[in-house]
């Protein structure tokens, strides 16, 4: 009972990471139906230019995770404009390719990382790293509560972001009706690639909490697809408080058959969960 | 549609290219294009077969590997329960291929675009998992295969090997062809242009995405059987390796999917240079091409090689051969 509780727990503080790895791609591909596959590279790859300036001049790995968002950022609007150029716009076939397109873009950058940095795992060091606190019986990791109170606040934000804000709304209105916002004199397609700049530029800070979780090899993205794409589709395309449930959903799921199976049964379970909602509930928890 | 005199050049083609096949196998005695030349025919069979489902109806699969894996492990649970010869694997193999794409298709094939894609690498991923906690083909760990004695004709396994698959290719290209110019491919492209306005026109597109996810699983499956012999080891990593499917799906793409020489080129184009980058510089940098050329196409040149070689393709996809 004990064991099962403590598995309830981690996986709370696991799933609002989660949430925080997959609130981009709920912009991205759940609100402006961009076959995002290449997301979890992008995160895996922000992970790596965190342990790269870790490494090099010691920066703590939030700080490394800020400093790259604008990179990230700027990644973003490159690779939605290529997208929109190549694809939307000419139309016909477009989401054959579109997929295509952003699979070959993931095995890039995963053999990129592979000719930068080798196959071994890499971790990053700070202070909280290695520590844990003990609530009772239960040991939990500082890590993993530095990673859960910055997803927590990082997917927080984003949420006000979208509601809040003009621009933020611009986003949610362009995802509903994209003609109706043409005609009311404003771009589309700008907002959309605005829209497209900050789902990317999310990743920095969440390619740190990755690397902070566990240390990370350049395949990792692999495992990522299925969570990510579990996470948002679950959520409901596009929604962002769905997104923080899903998540939780998906970590506490995963934490209990970790505890109570093993670790050889965990790569699957993401995918399992993701097949159940597409063939049982495809519009997702709070569907749009 | 279907011109006799086409049919008899390609028949001819292919009595020819295996007459050579076999011919190469009693002359050459250097073992190494044996090695390399079986890997491109594993392409050339995986390319073709991936585009029936996957340029013909448009269905983006992700799960090459999956069909791959199980292909490659229904030889292994084989030969380690009865010792079959290889021809009864790859028969047995083809049939299992078969069945799981009925399976997959019926779970996956009302999804759209990206949602099939996901559920075909979600699906792997589950058979993977399964197979690496399955103890008697030896679980994540893998198992070693003894070769059995070499038959008549070839004086090597590898030889033999690259004959079986040289017979797999040609197999998968002639049905490719043949579905291309059937019925079934006619309904497949119109499906696949407007899968709605199909179904209305009373083309029945759910029968014919099960019966091509069937036909494209069990020629995968088949072409994964000979595999565990060729390397004479198997592990769950390395026969579900995800590269198989980019490969497959990179090969059909930059070949050209609008007729079925598309991903013979594309595979016999990549698979021989990845052959001599495996060589001369490595595995990683192999992938980094396949990588940058699948992007590379999808942008610049939609409709592959062969839309850049005839121009009429880029018209109109599905043209006659």
């Amino acid at each position: 009972m004990d064991l099962l509780l403590g598995a309830v727990l981690l996986g709370v503080l696991l799933g609002c990471f989660y949430a925080a790895v997959s609130v981009g791609l709920s912009v991205s591909f759940g609100l402006l139906d961009v076959p995002h596959v290449a997301h979890p590279a992008f995160l895996v790859l922000a992970s790596y230019g965190v342990y790269q300036l870790n490494e090099s001049y010691d920066i703590d790995p939030l700080l490394a995770g800020l400093a790259i968002t604008p990179l990230f950022f700027l990644f973003g609007l490159i690779a939605y404009r290529v997208y929109y150029e190549t694809f939307e716009r000419r139309g016909s076939d477009a989401a054959v390719r579109g997929i295509a397109f952003f699979f070959g873009i993931a095995f890039i950058i995963e053999v990129l990382i592979i000719l930068q940095f080798g196959v071994d795992q890499r971790s990053v060091s700070a202070t909280y790293i290695g520590k844990s606190w003990r609530f009772g019986e239960f040991r939990i990791p500082i890590r993993q509560l530095v990673a859960f109170a910055v997803a927590l606040t990082l997917t927080a934000l984003l949420a006000i972001y979208l509601s809040k804000t003009f621009m933020g709304r611009a986003i949610r209105a362009v995802a509903q009706d994209e003609e109706a916002l043409r005609l009311m004199g404003a771009n589309p397609v700008r907002i959309k690639q605005f829209a497209f700049g900050i789902a990317t530029a999310v990743l920095g800070i969440a390619g740190a909490l990755l690397i902070i979780v566990a240390p990370v090899e350049p395949t990792l993205d692999r495992a990522y697809i299925g969570r990510t794409f579990c996470v948002v589709v679950m959520a409901g395309l596009g929604s962002i408080s769905g997104t923080l449930i899903a998540a939780v959903i998906l970590g506490v799921a995963e934490s209990i058959v970790l505890t109570m199976f093993g670790a050889s049964w965990a790569p699957a379970i993401s995918f399992a969960m993701l097949l159940a909602v597409l063939a049982v509930r495809p519009q997702g928890l709070l569907g749009r | 549609m279907k011109k006799p005199r086409h049919s008899i050049a390609f028949w001819a083609g292919v009595a020819v290219f295996l007459v050579a096949v076999l011919a190469m196998t009693q002359v050459v005695r250097n073992e190494y294009p044996f090695f390399a030349g079986y890997v491109i025919l594993q392409f050339i069979a995986l390319a073709v077969a991936w585009s029936i489902l996957g340029g013909y109806a448009g269905y983006v699969n992700f799960g090459t590997n999956a069909f791959f894996g199980v292909g490659v492990y229904t030889a292994v649970a084989l030969v380690k329960a009865t010792g079959a010869p290889l021809v009864v694997q790859i028969a047995a193999a083809a049939v299992v291929g078969m069945m799981l794409g009925f399976g997959v298709g019926l779970l996956t094939l009302r999804m759209r675009g990206i949602f099939f894609s996901i559920a075909t690498i979600a699906l792997a991923i589950i058979i993977e998992t399964v197979v690496m906690n399955w103890r008697f083909v030896g679980g994540a760990a893998g198992i070693q295969i003894q070769r059995p004695p070499v038959m008549a004709p070839f004086d090597s396994y590898v030889k033999m090997l690259f004959f079986v698959q040289a017979v797999l290719a040609v197999t998968a290209v002639a049905i490719a062809r043949y579905i291309q110019n059937s019925k079934i491919g006619r309904g497949l492209q119109a499906l696949r242009d407007d899968e709605l306005a199909a179904e209305c026109t009373g083309v029945p597109t759910l029968k014919l995405k099960l019966v091509a996810c069937m036909i494209s699983g069990g020629l995968i499956s088949a072409a994964g059987a000979p595999a565990a012999m060729y390397l004479q080891y198997a592990d769950p990593s390395s026969a579900f390796n995800l590269s198989y499917s980019v490969s497959a799906l990179a090969m059909a793409l930059i070949g050209g999917t609008a007729h079925w020489i598309g991903p013979v080129l594309g595979a016999i184009l990549l698979g021989s240079t990845q052959q001599l980058l495996a060589v001369t510089i490595s595995s990683e940098v192999n992938v980094l091409v396949l990588g940058i050329m699948l992007v590379l196409f999808v942008v610049g040149a939609p409709k592959g090689i062969i839309g850049l070689l005839r121009p009429r393709y880029r018209l109109r996809a599905g043209g006659k051969p």
